[in-house]
């Protein structure tokens, strides 16, 4: 675990995303996405934190708009002290080298028509005045980190695997030398063996460079090889923030718990042996959040309280945070 | 699984090729499998490794071309299926086979109501009346775990979730009473806690109706969970296939163990560093004639780049494709 002398470099505090809903003819606004709702937690020098959670639960909603690309709707984001919620225009591009992101689809995030070499530098083509020999110095600089060929400057992306992609635009993400980077799902695209080369790699650039990284997944397993803590989403909040060792070892929140269980393991003794909890139904709309607690209609161990009251999210004892009526009686 | 009982799919030699601009693909290079009556035989491996195209290379789902089936049998309820005309096909497929695939949105007919997908391979397939079809589609709906089975009927594809597409298309494949059912990634682009729930009905489906079952995925987690038996796919061909249990516990090829070494888990030992597989998969390009692991391989051997190992039995229920011993660390003797 961390010790009392880390540094919170990110701290986000109240954090709420609310995505507005227009319709008719004259578009007019009929309600909110509540995308993100109200989310607390910081984020520790040099430290992963895994964000966890099922699809459409707000997880790049929340990544987005911590590196502040969305205006938010209220809360408070502080990147190394600096209160970047409200900025705007050159203020906010100021501060965008600091803050880098990391894309699941490779493909998609990397422009077809422009070279791996012009893909990587574009960032610095933006921010720095190089030199033309300086630029391409560092780019190769940037290729040898992520374990690119020098040689594949000139191609294009369509000329490259998965796994290779995603080599470029972790690469790019470096170029300013960045301390804080979402990664946002960045192998969910991957195959299985092509997964631990790009996880390797970032936890060595890590080690290098001093990153700090939000670590977006579905995938717990891979959440807990790679997270120091985990923050575990459902339906725009935060339910459960624990260390590592305590959220897989002793979940607390029930959503944790199913969660946790659903999660086959490749190994069919402890497969036959699991207890799961099978969770009804599905995701409530995040537009159409039930009263109360997210979760209630969902809940295995739903109480009566959980259909009125929003229940806090509150530290325990032993350091983890909760948001659950069932933890805070 | 009842042992010795004669297979109810059995399939040998078979090789698909792809005529593409650029040249050929040999995503299918003799595989050779069967599958017992009631079993769940999982399919695992990674992308292109050619899962799919060999499921429907073997009813007939594949465009050809580009696809050119150049070899092989496929012998179901004493026939081959490759040798079947297009209607003796169709009357096959969705009645005594059934299919569930992984975007159920692919599959499902937007404009029609789920009623009528449901209802449809009951008349004709079946010959059932309006009366009696409606009746079996609710019944179905009610076993594959929809709630309001009766007023669902009338809704489109888009008025369910994720994961009740997917059931679904589960009933759909069901309809029939087939007896088999291929179901290529049915969970794969659904949440967990969404998928927990397909594999436990299908656990329930299997006690409730016995029909056998062929899983494809590439998730090994799952098929820890269901299977009875697993095959491992790569590069177009099965590299393994043993029982369950003695695949997990004893992995002799060495792209199953490198598979099996770089999976984290979420209960357990965590490994402060995972293991890679370095490289890329084959690209497929020409007929065989080395190992498709070789590039890869951490036991890789000179023979290994000139001779593309058969797949061979090492006891009773375990096969591998290949040069590697694991016990000895080096040449497998002649067998
Ligand atoms: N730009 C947007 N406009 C409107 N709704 C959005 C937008 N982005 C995300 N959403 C909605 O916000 C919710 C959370 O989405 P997202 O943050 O992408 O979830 P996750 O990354 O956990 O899958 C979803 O319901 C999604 O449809
Ligand atoms: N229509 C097609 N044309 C050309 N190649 C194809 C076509 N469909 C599949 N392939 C190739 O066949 C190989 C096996 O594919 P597939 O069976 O879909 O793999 P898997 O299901 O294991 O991911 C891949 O190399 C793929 O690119
Ligand atoms: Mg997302
Ligand atoms: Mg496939």
């Amino acid at each position: 675990m961390l010790d009392n002398q880390a540094k919170p470099l990110v701290r986000v505090d109240g954090l709420k995303m609310y995505f507005p809903i227009y319709r008719g003819i004259l578009r007019r606004k009929v309600g909110d996405v509540k995308a993100v709702d109200d989310i607390s937690f910081d984020i520790f020098e040099g430290e992963t934190l895994g964000l966890v959670g099922e699809s459409g639960c707000g997880k790049s909603s929340a990544g987005r708009a911590i590196l502040r690309l969305y205006d938010v709707t209220a809360g408070s984001i502080r990147i190394d002290g600096t209160e970047i919620s409200h900025l705007q225009g050159d203020d906010l591009r100021r501060l965008r080298p600091q803050m880098q992101m990391i894309f699941q689809d490779p493909q998609a995030s990397l422009n077809p028509r422009m070279t791996v070499a012009s893909i990587i530098a574009e960032p610095l083509d933006e921010h720095q005045k190089l030199s033309r020999k300086a630029r391409m110095m560092r780019v190769f600089e940037l290729m040898d980190a992520v374990g690119l060929n020098r040689d594949f400057a000139n191609r294009f992306p369509h000329e490259f695997s998965g796994g290779q992609r995603q080599r470029i635009g972790i690469a790019r993400a470096l170029a300013l030398n960045p301390k804080f980077i979402v990664c946002d799902e960045p192998i969910a695209a991957l195959d299985v063996s092509i997964q631990a080369q790009v996880v390797n790699l970032l936890e060595d650039l890590q080690e290098k460079f001093g990153l700090t990284y939000l670590f977006i997944s579905h995938d717990l397993s891979m959440v807990r090889h790679l997270a120091t803590r985990v923050a575990v989403m459902y339906l725009g909040k935060v339910v459960e923030l624990a260390s590592r060792e305590q959220m897989y070892a002793d979940p607390r929140h029930p959503y944790t718990q199913a969660l946790l269980s659903a999660v086959p393991e490749p190994d069919p003794s402890v497969e036959n042996k699991r207890e799961r909890i099978i969770l009804q139904g599905d995701v409530p709309s995040p537009s159409r959040p039930p009263p109360g607690c997210n979760f209630s209609t969902r809940c295995p161990q739903v109480m009566d309280i959980c259909r009125r009251e929003v229940p806090d999210f509150i530290q325990l004892a032993d350091g983890r945070h909760v948001a659950c009526h069932l933890t805070s009686q | 699984m009842p042992d010795g009982a004669p297979p109810i799919l059995d399939v040998t030699g078979l090789k698909t090729v792809f005529t593409t601009r650029s040249g050929e693909v040999h995503a299918v290079n003799s595989v050779t499998f069967d599958l017992a009556p009631g079993e769940l035989l999982g399919v695992v491996g990674e992308s292109g490794s050619g899962k799919s195209v060999t499921m429907m290379s073997l009813i007939g789902l594949l465009p050809m071309p580009p696809a050119e089936i150049r070899g092989g049998s496929v012998m179901f309820e004493g026939r081959d299926i490759l040798k079947m005309n297009p209607d003796e096909l169709r009357a096959i497929r969705g009645s005594r086979i059934g299919f569930v695939f992984q975007d159920p949105m692919t599959s499902l007919n937007p404009v029609f109501s789920v009623g009528f997908q449901i209802m449809e391979p009951l008349r004709t397939h079946m010959g059932l009346n309006k009366r009696e079809a409606r009746a079996r589609a609710i019944e179905l709906l009610e076993l594959v775990g929809i709630p309001d089975a009766d007023s669902r009927l009338s809704n489109f594809p888009h008025q369910f979730s994720g994961g009740m597409r997917q059931r679904v298309m589960i009933a759909i494949a069901l309809a029939c009473d087939p007896k088999v059912l291929i179901a290529d990634e049915p969970t794969t682009a659904l949440d967990v806690t969404i998928q927990a729930q397909i594999l436990e009905l299908v656990r329930e489906l299997r006690q409730k109706l016995g029909m056998a079952i062929i899983w494809i995925t590439h998730d090994l987690g799952v098929i820890a969970g269901i299977a009875d038996r697993v095959m491992v796919m790569y590069g177009g061909q099965i590299v393994e296939q043993a029982p369950v249990r003695e695949l997990f516990a004893c992995p002799q090829h060495p792209y199953t163990r490198a598979l099996l070494e770089t999976l984290p888990h979420v209960t357990g030992g965590r490994s402060r560093r995972l293991r890679t597989i370095e490289g890329q998969p084959p690209a497929l390009r020409d007929q065989p004639s080395a190992c498709p692991f070789a590039a890869r391989c951490r036991h890789v051997l000179d023979i290994c780049h000139r001779k593309n190992p058969h797949i061979t039995r090492l006891n009773g229920s375990h096969d591998v494709a290949c040069f590697w011993d694991a016990a000895k660390d080096g040449l497998r003797d002649a067998g």
